[in-house]
């Protein structure tokens, strides 16, 4: 297993909303200016806090969606996916706007995450907002200009629901590098041969590597999702250590 | 205080003295875990403890569950911020596992299946503190729960019960294990909120 670096203190910094971007109907980007922030990872997650004004506070961790270093001057995005009946993802998702500061420390993690200078082809398999940190990474490799050929499995309920659709359409067709592959849950598109359903062995063994390319794999989404993702990698003969999941929690 | 967010109020449903800072309640029983789930089969599992001086005690598993057993019930608590009131576990007492080993080590490093590690204090593991937990509300342990059976440290954070756990390694100086060494706290008390280094 790797070493991270040295663990450095965390502290806790403002940060200030400097745009935000509506993804789908559910789910928005905030653009947020951290001063000092020490760069990241692709993969890496901070860990938001808000105080209510008589002092009450919550906190939740959120994957970085933007790539290190940015081209945008050292901005950190985060994309937050608004549960109904959620206490912080409503907030964020629809509440706070340009101007507004919020607290965040990080980056956390040294696992889940993707280095530029690892050789291997990559399989990126996505439920949900899951496609966060793959995102960043897929924002990563582009930025470094990599190699590595990366695919990207994403489910996803409807097309509607498809975060960064309109990037993910124009970086696969710029970089022949790059593959995307989306698994419709409750609607495919208008004509589409397959009907909607679950991730399944079928589709990761076609639009997977295979496993004697020895892919590095992460996968990332609600938890039963990457449950399910990573026992279907292990069954078609994956080394379990070259797989890395993240579990976002709930159902 | 940190700063206010605008217009943001909370729902503050789960206020409970029994939650430690920070924590909210959950009634389901999430998973984490650094990789795919491994299913060990019982007769291939065992378990270890290996001194300082590299003397190995191990159980295999029926010599494992002919052990004197003891029924936990328990708080438990995420880093990731969910907490569990009042879980019922099964399980050996560490106390049991090492009434025979010899060790004047101060820590200990539990080694999982998968390779997963974590450090803990040799005084947290004994006196009722921990167990090798085999059953979950009575059932057997679910292979995403650490099944057959995981390291049950209930007064610290829950990343130090590793699942699938198959061994102890003594040690007189403490080390970072797997999430110790990404940046989280080396001891972990959910009461004082010992997440990350530093705090
Ligand atoms: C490492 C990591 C990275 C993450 N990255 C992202 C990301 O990039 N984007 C993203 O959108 N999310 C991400 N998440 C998930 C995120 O942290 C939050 O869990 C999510 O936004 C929901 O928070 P919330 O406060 O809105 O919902 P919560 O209030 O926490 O509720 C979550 C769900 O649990 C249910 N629930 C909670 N408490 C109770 C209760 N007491 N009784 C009944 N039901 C309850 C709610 O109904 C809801 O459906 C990440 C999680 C992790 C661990």
């Amino acid at each position: 297993m790797v070493r991270a670096a040295v663990p450095r203190r965390l502290t806790w910094r403002v940060a200030t909303v400097v745009d935000t971007r509506q993804e789908t109907s559910s789910a928005r980007t905030l653009v947020l200016d951290v001063p000092d922030w020490p760069g990241h990872l692709p993969g890496q997650h901070v860990d938001v806090r808000l105080t209510a004004e008589d002092g009450y506070t919550a906190q939740r961790s959120y994957s970085i969606a933007s790539a290190w270093p940015s081209d945008d001057g050292g901005q950190v995005e985060l994309t937050i996916q608004r549960l109904e009946d959620g206490e912080v993802s409503p907030y964020l998702a629809d509440v706070v706007a340009k101007g507004d500061q919020i607290e965040l420390r990080g980056p956390v993690g040294g696992w889940f995450v993707w280095r530029e200078k690892q050789p291997a082809p990559v399989l990126l398999i996505a439920g949900g907002s899951g496609v966060v940190p793959l995102m960043a990474m897929i924002r990563a490799r582009g930025l470094a200009r990599g190699r590595q050929p990366f695919r990207l499995i994403y489910s996803v309920r409807t097309p509607e629901d498809v975060c960064f659709a309109d990037e993910l359409r124009r970086r696969v067709r710029d970089d022949p590098g790059l593959d995307v592959h989306f698994v419709y849950t409750r609607k495919a598109p208008e004509g589409s041969p397959v009907p909607p359903k679950r991730i399944d062995v079928a589709a990761v063994n076609s639009h997977g590597w295979p496993p004697d390319f020895q892919p590095d794999c992460f996968v990332c989404g609600p938890t039963s999702f990457v449950e399910t993702a990573a026992d279907i990698l292990v069954a078609l003969g994956h080394d379990p250590k070259r797989i890395r999941t993240e579990r976002f929690g709930g159902a | 205080m940190g700063i206010i967010s605008r217009g943001f109020g909370g729902r503050r449903r789960d206020s409970s003295p029994d939650l430690p800072p920070g924590q909210y309640l959950t009634h389901d029983f999430p998973v984490l875990s650094a990789g795919p789930t491994p299913r060990i089969p019982l007769d291939r599992w065992s378990f270890s403890i290996v001194t300082e001086t590299g003397e190995k005690h191990s159980w295999n598993w029926d010599e494992f569950t002919a052990l004197p057993a003891e029924e936990i019930t328990v708080d438990i608590h995420c880093v990731t911020k969910w907490s569990k009131l009042g879980t019922g576990w099964k399980g050996v007492s560490l106390d049991t596992l090492f009434e025979d080993v010899e060790s004047a080590a101060d820590y200990a490093m539990a080694h999982s299946v998968g390779g997963y590690t974590t450090n803990v204090p040799v005084e947290d593991l004994l006196d009722g503190k921990a167990w090798i937990a085999y059953e979950f509300d009575g059932e057997p342990l679910h292979p995403e729960h650490g099944g057959p059976a995981r390291l049950l440290i209930p007064h610290l954070y829950f990343w130090k019960s590793a699942k699938w756990v198959n061994g102890l390694r003594m040690m007189p100086e403490d080390e970072p294990g797997f999430w110790e060494a990404a940046g989280y706290h080396m001891y972990g008390d959910p009461w004082s909120e010992q997440r990350y280094h530093g705090d």
